[in-house]
């Protein structure tokens, strides 16, 4: 059997760190082979380095056998080997065709573009794997996955053999999740080959047939995926066991914390995207918001923490009305939040990691005197949350939180919010993008928080999360509360029942 | 190794500046000791084409000259930390100097308290005309670029037809202000030989001061910070984002509107009625940007900028175009914009040398 790629003892050193120690990769034709790894654990870079982004320190690659020099992304094209980037390169208003060709567009006889030609081979391209693309819709109104198999076209269109995925579905539902598995396969069975790169061990379970493990910029072996468990594969990823389960006593909660009444938001189109929507969260309780993406949970957070306003109905926080407060007096009424873009609302990415760590209480003592900031007392509050909550970074306190990985950003946040003690925490997808050891933790301390009678919102779009850790579960479908469920009553199906406005439960009619 | 890069770029563009002006000159004709006599002297009075003992005059105008870009670069750099784009400085020193000419000539008023009022009139004046521009972003989310360029025009006529219509006025200037207004130095005057080096350099240094302190020190100014990192993520952290930024720019007004009071109050001791704006402003953004918009930076990018703008009639003289001092300015501001470009090639040579000393060794 002959490998399409082969990446041997590879080194990359950047200034103080090493991203990629010795590393081997050896990916055979026409397979699915996955790189696995948490983040931060060296698997970017390898791929940068195979797509010429970056050169190695030390190493050599070979593609089809030949020892090759990959200075830039050029020449990997010229490989045959294309990237599917996890953030897409389109052009919205274009449509499929023309972003396929951009960069080589066909010529007519006449000079003009050959859009047509062009149309009907990425038409056939499509049929032949399934790809299902309409060649003259335009981006911006194709779905998120339907986006992903146009940069999936793109690559075929260059006549690429060597397909990269990088975290292809961390952007997408659960349906399309499956649709993609599906595609791949059909790649591989046209005689492409495909490296995987992500975290996610059901998927890798499901697709692929090799696995090369990496940790801290180490390989810790290939193995072959239809041999290994899954708990075994993130034993070698994490250096640990893992506990997949989420362990939780039985609690009785106390009085209501949040109180949601007939609350009505609208959304960004203008139209409401909460209608009527109420809900009571106690203390000492984990109530989790199932749904599917977009069916209002956004419009129901940020009408709850201060960033959009309520068109109608009551947020009252510990009895008080909150619905027309500032955020800032939000806050103050022991409100923590814990936002679904970290980037965008949770950090200030240029800021030091210590700056971010007193956002809330900058001005309070002891974290300022007359106005002055005092900086002692904010180094020790944030040397404390960095060692109670394993926060790692390059340096420390001083560290600028953008170059931190995602998941101790991530905790970075958890450990502010946790830290001013709010009697409510509102949690949103507190683990997307990020790793098994990651995930594991900080489902840990939001039930630790339970335990110590917060109350908390959960609003994921995970229901193994929701199911997890809820002790009560709401769902939302189209604004509205479709299900208000005990979390040990119901099943996967039952809430994907709900998520789908098939049947209501445990709620009034509307 | 951060902190050096960040040292060093603005100085390599700074040195590659003057190799650009050098080369032009000797493209020209000259002689580039000419130029480099011309920039010396304009510094310290020194004469390398005639050794002499030092002119401390020369030293002293140079400071005058660097006052007021110093406190315009301040001004856009204030705004810039809290994500705005100042570059209504221009006005704002026009009304910043009409201020403390109206205050000046028509407000009597014992001395020292009338010139110190003389200043807070002119910063008040250049608050106030930033403060539109900051507010109606707030409001109507009108870029503040757009109206603050606008109101550099209403500042210029506005200023022109209120200084013409003074007691005493003719076309050009005002009546000479009162004693008690000036901040004019006897001392500064002796120490410097007889330059117009005035109490402004006060108002300059408590100004870099005052902008370092409440830009890195206080709470206030980390809420500016936030806000011009990420205004949604200070929004959500409770902060006043919108007060933020009317107070940003109001506060960048005051420094600029300051810059038009000392140059009134020190250097000319009248209001001049200005045919076009003198780019106070425009400068300030280079001085800014140069400047790496912290206190310190800005102090010397000013002063640097200065003394290429009062060596400017002395290279004239030597018959070298005073536009070569353009030139190096320009050269200076591109390469500064490029300095990621600079720290990546300084990169790549240090690590050029590293390996061939490694490939020596190993030989």
């Amino acid at each position: 059997m002959s490998y399409a790629i082969e990446m041997l003892n590879i080194t990359k050193d950047f200034p103080g760190i090493r991203a990629n120690d010795d590393v081997t990769l050896q990916v055979e034709e026409k397979s699915i082979h996955a790189l696995l790894g948490e983040n931060g654990a060296g698997k970017s870079t390898l791929m940068s380095i195979l797509f010429g982004l970056y050169q190695p320190t030390r190493g050599t690659i070979k593609v089809r056998g030949q020892e090759v020099k990959i200075t830039d992304p050029n020449v990997a094209n010229s490989l045959g080997i294309g990237m599917v980037h996890q953030h897409f390169k389109l052009v919205e208003c274009f449509t499929v065709t023309e972003n396929i060709i951009l960069g080589l567009e066909p010529k007519t006889k006449f000079y003009t573009t050959d859009i047509k030609s062009a149309a009907q081979r990425i038409q056939q391209l499509s049929e032949m794997y399934g790809l299902n693309v309409d060649p003259y819709a335009k981006i911006q109104n194709i779905s998120v996955g339907m986006q992903q198999r146009v940069e999936i076209l793109k690559m075929l269109y260059r006549n690429a053999d060597i397909l990269i995925f990088d975290e292809p579905t961390a952007v997408l539902t659960p349906q399309e999740i499956h649709e993609l598995m599906e595609i791949m396969r059909n790649l591989t069975k046209e005689g492409k080959t495909i490296i995987l790169i992500t975290h996610k061990l059901k998927e890798i379970k499901e697709v692929a047939d090799v696995c090369t493990v990496l940790r801290r910029g180490r390989c810790m072996g290939t193995i072959q995926v239809a041999e290994t468990s899954e708990e075994e594969m993130a034993k070698l990823m994490v250096g640990r066991e893992v506990d997949f389960g989420v362990e939780k006593q039985a609690q009785q909660p106390g009085k209501v914390v949040l109180e949601i009444e007939h609350l009505k938001v609208k959304n960004s189109k203008g139209l409401l995207g909460v209608k009527d929507f109420s809900l009571q969260v106690r203390a000492g309780e984990i109530v989790g918001v199932a749904g599917i993406d977009g069916n209002g949970q956004t419009e129901l957070v940020y009408a709850l923490t201060g960033l959009a306003k309520a068109e109608g109905g009551k947020v009252l926080l510990n009895g008080k009305d909150i619905t027309h407060s500032s955020i800032k007096h939000r806050i103050e009424a022991g409100m923590g939040h814990i936002p679904e873009d970290r980037h965008k609302h949770g950090l200030i990415l240029d800021f030091k990691l210590k700056e971010n760590m007193v956002i809330h209480s900058y001005n309070e003592a002891p974290y300022a005197k007359n106005g002055l900031l005092q900086m002692a007392a904010i180094d020790r509050k944030t040397d404390e949350l960095i060692e109670m909550f394993d926060v790692r970074s390059g340096q420390g306190r001083e560290t600028i939180t953008r170059s931190m990985s995602g998941g101790n950003q991530q905790k970075a946040i958890i450990a502010r919010e946790i830290d001013r003690s709010p009697k409510l925490l509102i949690v949103v997808q507190p683990t997307r993008g990020l790793d098994v050891g990651a995930i594991e933790y900080i489902h840990k301390r939001i039930v630790q928080e339970r335990d110590n009678g917060k109350a908390i919102l959960l609003v994921s779009l995970e229901l193994d999360e929701v199911l997890a850790l809820s002790d009560q579960i709401a769902v939302m479908f189209n604004g509205e509360l479709t299900g208000w469920v005990k979390a040990e009553e119901t099943d996967e199906n039952e809430l994907g029942l709900m998520m789908s406005g098939s049947i209501r439960k445990g709620v009034g009619e509307a | 190794m951060k902190k050096r890069e960040k040292l060093a770029a603005p100085l390599i563009a700074v040195l590659l500046g003057l190799l650009v002006g050098m080369i032009i000159v000797i493209a020209s004709g000259k002689s580039p000791v000419l130029l480099i006599s011309a920039i010396v002297k304009s510094f310290c009075g020194f004469d390398i084409l005639a050794p002499g003992p030092i002119n401390p005059r020369y030293f002293g105008e140079f400071i005058v000259f660097s006052m007021p870009l110093i406190l315009t670069g301040l001004a856009v750099g204030f705004a810039y930390r809290t994500g705005l784009f100042n570059i209504g400085g221009e006005g704002q020193v026009m009304v910043g100097a009409l201020a403390a000419t109206v205050v000046g000539i028509l407000v009597p008023l014992p001395p020292v308290l009338h010139a110190i009022v003389c200043l807070i009139a002119g910063g008040a004046a250049g608050a106030l005309w930033a403060f539109l521009p900051g507010f109606l972003k707030v409001k109507r989310n009108i870029s503040e670029v757009v109206t603050a360029i606008m109101m550099n025009y209403a500042a210029l006529y506005f200023c022109n037809y209120i200084l013409k219509a003074l007691p005493g006025s003719t076309q050009t200037r005002t009546v000479d202000l009162p004693a008690s207004a000036l901040i004019k130095s006897d001392f500064l005057k002796q120490i410097t030989n007889n330059s117009r080096l005035h109490w402004g350099i006060l108002v300059v240094i408590l100004a870099v001061i005052v902008y370092h302190i409440v830009i890195e020190k206080t709470t206030f100014g980390y809420s500016l910070r936030a806000t011009g990192f990420n205004a949604e993520g200070a929004r959500y952290a409770g902060m006043k984002v919108e007060r933020n930024v009317v107070y940003a720019m109001m506060i960048s007004g005051v420094m600029a509107g300051l810059a038009g009071a000392i140059m009134v109050l020190g250097t000319f001791g009248y209001g001049r009625v200005l045919n076009t704006a003198e780019n106070y402003g425009f400068d300030g953004i280079a001085v800014a940007l140069v400047g790496g918009c912290n206190a310190i930076g800005i102090f010397f990018a000013g002063l640097l900028f200065g003394l290429l703008k009062v060596a400017q009639p002395l290279m004239q003289s030597m018959q070298i175009p005073k536009d070569i001092a353009t030139i190096i300015s320009s050269t200076i501001i591109m390469l500064v914009a490029m300095q990621n470009g600079i720290i990546f090639i300084m990169n790549w040579l240090s690590k050029k040398k590293e390996t061939a000393e490694k490939g020596s060794e190993e030989a």
